[in-house]
């Protein structure tokens, strides 16, 4: 899951400014007017160098050792490959992965966090559900899809239901837990004033749960795509994931690298905008170091 | 003394609670005792005798199981709104600044807040100390602040009965007894019926007009002791002899072995 490794990436530079800047001033203190500038860029520029260096190192290991391209294709064959594909292909296969992906995610949201709520306001449902919900995920969908698309026919309709079904499990979990988690003091609190098991769960436990759902959401959104992919590897005429067997199908391996390297994109994309939604209308919910 | 009024009355009140493994735990025994109006009663006691319990009963938050629990000489049969609660720990609302979290009691129960029900609660959060911080994050207070808040968010509804469940025991050492004297000087201006719950010996003699000790497992009331220093008291109380005295004799108390 490449998703928790990203966010330290991508949360790191900004967490920290402030320790950076202390140790700049002691390092540059032969620099005065401006300290740590250098640092701070540095500091910013790393990760790109990083991956800048590491395609440098693929592109010349694949020269050096004249590695045929069905093996590991260089990345400039990999950017010709994905230029030689016309926009208009690009486009419709993004197009349709992304819809069966937030589509699924958005059904998944839409049952998920209800179902938390519901888990956590009955014993007798908690009992009754939760080792049905724990089945489901134990079955391996990929193993389960071609089914799946058999019983749904052939539409979105099988495409989204595999990615709600590899989707939904973590915001399950994850709500439950933040439901659960609410200091016993506030539900205390709510029944002294006697104020509704409805208004506890809408002023209390929910807002109490959504640190809890954001992390889950952003898992989550890397998941949808997974789950977009797999469905269109089982039945499908469009997307990315048909065209990385297509590419392969035809040993056009470097196209399908080029596949690859959008999916990984659109996954990134999803995800920075989940990240984004939380920080722009629940700042609360962050650490005060990533506010 | 003896001739005030009762607020509260605990009448030969037994506390048993279900365990998972179907064995009963009980937490209270044989408990009676009154608290006046506008008396300030202290209950110590080791961890374990069962003092939540009784703030938990007043509150209405749980019943007896034997005995009676009555507010003005009625049963209580369901949580009041009478009654301001003080945890141990602020539990603030991180997504409300200040003024928010104290108007909170009225947007949870009513699910609105009037332009005077938030000039009351500015009042109450200068009455706390607290005018400046009406629209801070409560994060940005410290553990002290957090928890004038919350005495502020208890005070809301104007109750006659405040029960603080040790509410200074998380913080440290000098902001505890800063916060002792700060509640005094409110409890002076708002006058309240008060159950402080605390394991601090100082803390009660400093605060309370009368204290019960309490018994561990399970928790009888080991004895009242009435705590005749004069009002308003200050940092100069600490060091009458009577005080002394009475802590001592307090700690005696705690520390031989109950003889059942």
């Amino acid at each position: 899951m490449p998703s928790p490794t990203i966010s330290a990436v991508s949360s790191s530079p900004a967490s920290s400014p402030e320790a950076k800047t202390q140790i700049d001033a002691a390092n540059s203190a032969g620099k005065p007017g401006r300290p740590g500038v250098w640092r701070t860029w540095a500091d910013r520029l790393a990760p790109a160098a990083a991956f800048i260096v590491l395609i440098c190192v693929w592109e010349g290991a694949c020269r050096l050792f004249r590695i045929p391209s069905y093996l590991l294709p260089a990345p400039s064959a990999i950017v010709i490959a994905g230029l030689n594909v016309t926009p208009a292909q690009w486009v419709g296969n993004i197009g349709a992965t992304l819809r069966v992906a937030l589509m699924g995610y958005v059904v998944a949201i839409a049952v998920s966090i209800p179902l938390a709520v519901a888990l956590v306001s009955s014993r007798l449902l908690s009992r009754t559900l939760y080792p049905m919900i724990v089945i489901v995920q134990s079955t391996p969908i990929v193993a389960i899809a071609p089914i799946i698309v058999v019983t749904l026919g052939a539409s979105d309709l099988p495409r989204v239901f595999i990615t709600f079904l590899i989707t939904f499990f973590p915001i399950v979990v994850s709500t439950v837990t933040g439901l659960m988690a609410t200091p016993e003091e506030l539900i205390e609190l709510s029944r002294s004033l006697r104020a509704g098991r409805v208004r506890e769960m809408l002023h209390i436990r929910l807002p109490f749960a959504v640190p809890f759902i954001f992390s889950a959401l952003k898992i989550s959104t890397t998941l949808a795509v997974i789950g977009a992919v797999v469905a269109e590897f089982v039945a499908a005429e469009r997307g990315l994931g048909f065209f990385i067997m297509f590419s392969t199908s035809f040993f056009k391996i470097p196209q399908a690298f080029a596949g690859l390297a959008v999916l990984v994109a659109l996954s990134l994309v999803l995800f920075r905008l989940c990240s984004l939604a939380q920080r722009w209308f629940v700042p609360w919910s962050l650490p005060k170091s990533e506010r | 003394m003896n001739e005030r009024t009762h607020v509260i009355r605990f009448a030969n009140v037994e506390q048993t609670f279900g365990r998972d493994d179907g064995s009963a735990v009980t937490a209270l025994e044989e408990v009676t005792f009154d608290i006046g109006r506008h008396e300030f009663l202290a209950v110590l006691g080791p961890s374990g005798c069962g003092k939540s319990t009784l703030l938990r009963l007043i509150a209405g938050l749980i019943f007896p199981t034997r005995g009676t629990v009555s507010i003005y000489n009625m049963a209580v049969t369901e949580p009041r709104d009478e009654i301001g609660i003080v945890f141990q720990r602020p539990t603030l609302l991180p997504w409300f600044d200040v003024l928010g979290n104290v108007t909170f009691p009225l947007r949870h129960k009513y699910g609105r807040v009037s332009a005077a029900d938030k000039a009351r609660a500015r009042d109450l959060l200068a009455l706390v100390g607290l005018s400046d911080f009406a629209s801070k994050r409560v994060d940005e207070l410290s553990g002290g602040m957090q928890q004038r808040v919350a005495i502020a968010r208890a005070l809301l509804l104007d109750p006659d009965i405040l029960l603080m469940d040790e509410p200074f025991s998380a913080l440290d050492a000098l902001t505890r007894d800063e916060m002792g004297f700060e509640l005094l000087r409110i409890w002076s201006e708002r006058p309240k019926t008060v159950l402080f719950i605390t394991h601090s010996i100082p803390e009660a003699v400093l605060l309370a007009d009368r204290i019960i000790v309490m018994t561990p497992r399970p928790g009888r009331v080991r004895e009242v002791i009435d705590v005749n220093l004069a009002r308003p008291r200050s940092i100069a109380t600490l060091s009458e002899p009577a005080f002394n005295a009475l802590a001592n004799h307090i700690r005696g108390q705690l520390f031989t072995r109950v003889v059942a």
